[in-house]
């Protein structure tokens, strides 16, 4: 599944990802608990694919990880340490995330967009900065395309830039929330590619997906989440081909 | 038709007009661009801190901020002047002599402030929310998310609305002569205003009104022409098949494809 040839093998850099564990993690919105005493484990350099209804809270818990939605309680730890106990924005430097409407700047070009978090957050400087950008770009293809600005750029290039963008500030884990929902079908496969590449590299990988062919092929464990908790979670083969609980039963039935 | 050349004398008398034209120029126009010009900088000063004030989460911030900008526009404009230009006529003795002049210009900045305030607030909450998550995403803090990214982006919207607010400005700059200004100090209305009681005649008001308009209608017209060009976005770019990408992807990153298809 995750073999790649002698020659590509060359040309990949190799990611060092870090473990992910989540210990009763509970998110809340005021009252409204919409995820509710999470745990999970996430193997360095595995990928975990969240799948579930709408509302389950899958994207809530990807922002739970990187502290975009605070939690209210347990813990998350990155790589055996708690995220709760360091700042946020030094999390989010081992803690990368794609948005599902990409969330690019958009008066900035491809290129700036990869690099003013190299400029303004790791300080480098300008020519540095977008060296490592330029390098970024042409990981994700679009070596030609560094100074179009995201209006002038497919959904699906947008949201390549977009992990571009993430992979820049060189993250320990990237979290992917429906990073192809928003997408033309043709565009969909080649981000998922992408993705699949990065997996295959060594990245530790936390993805909420509709992809149910993607969680199937690439995924390591598959979660199923519904009504704020985790009700399923295993290797692909177990929860497509034998899902134990009605609710997973019922959600496939229904998407597949 | 004896009222027609009445109306014409009183509204169009061109040789009182000519008359004044030195003045309106070398004085008026001066002072009128001076005080408009002064309280809109003092007013983008202050209109920030008060839409800063206004979103942050912060309760103690925010009600002072509501309070400030529901006075401020509540209150007829030639009051809060008269208030401040008489109210704190002994401070400004002190610190600026005894001209109004300056207080003018604070009850105008106080003014605009509080209009521009919202057009701040309205500018910085309209722009995507999505863009201050990528950025907080990318680690940075949320005053670099806002200055490099949400502000830069909001500010491209209010432009349109700042505009107008500068227009009213410079209306409402006349004003000022209630205080009671010096030969020197009068703005465009108040030199007006004077020629027309020496003369007898409104021509020199009317005068006094093109000047006005030379001001305000290409800013107007300015205005309109942003705000178009903002609604209908930039030069359209001809649509690409999504095939050439899929072909674009396939060649450019061999690199990250799997040996076999996902």
């Amino acid at each position: 599944m995750k073999a790649m040839t002698a020659t590509q093998e060359h040309t990949a850099s190799v990611f060092h990802g870090a473990s992910v564990d989540l210990a009763d993690l509970t998110l809340a919105y005021g009252p409204v608990e919409v995820v509710r005493d999470v745990s999970l484990h996430v193997d360095a350099g595995t990928t975990t694919c969240v799948i579930g209804p709408s509302g389950s809270g899958k994207s809530t818990l990807l922002r739970g990880i990187n502290r975009l939605h605070q939690p209210k309680r347990g813990d998350v730890l990155i790589g055996g340490e708690s995220a709760l106990k360091v700042n946020p924005e030094v999390l989010r430097r081992r803690v990368g995330l794609v948005f599902q409407h990409f969330n690019l700047f958009p008066d900035h070009t491809a290129l700036e967009n990869v690099a003013l978090a190299l400029r303004k957050v790791k300080g480098l400087p300008k020519e540095q900065a977008f060296e490592a950008a330029r390098q970024r770009l042409k990981e994700v293809g679009l070596a030609e395309r560094e100074s179009h600005r995201p209006r002038n750029l497919s959904g699906g290039q947008q949201q390549r830039v977009a992990i571009a963008r993430a992979l820049a500030m060189e993250p320990e884990v990237m979290l992917f929330d429906e990073v192809t929902s928003a997408l033309d079908p043709e565009l969909v496969k080649g981000v998922l590619r992408l993705m699949a590449g990065l997996g295959a590299r060594g990245m530790t990988m936390v993805v909420v997906t509709h992809e149910m062919n993607f969680a199937r092929r690439v995924a390591d464990q598959v979660v199923f989440m519904d009504e704020g908790r985790v009700v399923e979670a295993g290797p692909p083969a177990q929860l497509f081909d034998n899902p134990q609980s009605p609710r997973l039963q019922r959600f496939l039935s229904e998407v597949l | 038709m004896d009222w027609l050349d009445t109306l014409r004398r009183t509204f169009l008398d061109f040789g009182a007009m000519w008359e004044v034209f030195p003045q309106l120029l070398k004085i008026g126009l001066r002072n009128t661009l001076i005080i408009s010009l002064a309280a809109t900088a003092i007013g983008l000063v202050l209109g920030m801190i008060v839409a800063v004030m206004g979103i942050s989460t912060s309760r103690w911030l925010r009600i002072p901020a509501r309070i400030y900008t529901d006075v401020f526009r509540g209150l007829p404009a030639i009051l809060t002047i008269l208030l401040i230009g008489q109210g704190l006529a002994r401070f400004s003795q002190q610190l600026f002599g005894p001209s109004p002049y300056p207080l003018g210009i604070l009850a105008l900045s106080l003014i605009a402030s509080a209009y521009i305030g919202e057009i701040f607030r309205a500018g910085i909450l309209g722009v995507d929310k999505g863009q201050l998550e990528a950025c907080r995403a990318l680690a940075m803090s949320y005053p670099k998310a806002m200055r490099l990214v949400v502000v830069p982006q909001g500010i491209r919207r209010m432009l349109p609305a700042l505009v107008n607010q500068f227009i009213a400005i410079v209306k409402d700059s006349s004003l000022v002569y209630f205080l009671g200004l010096l030969v020197s100090q009068r703005e465009l209305f108040r030199v007006g205003q004077d020629a027309a009681v020496l003369t007898g005649n409104l021509s020199p008001l009317v005068m006094a009104g093109v000047f006005y308009m030379i001001i305000t209608v290409p800013l107007t017209h300015l205005v309109n022409h942003i705000d178009h060009r903002f609604r209908t976005g930039h030069r359209p770019s001809a649509p690409a098949s999504g095939l050439n990408e899929v072909d674009e992807l396939d060649q450019a990153v061999p690199a990250l494809t799997l040996g076999e298809n996902t």
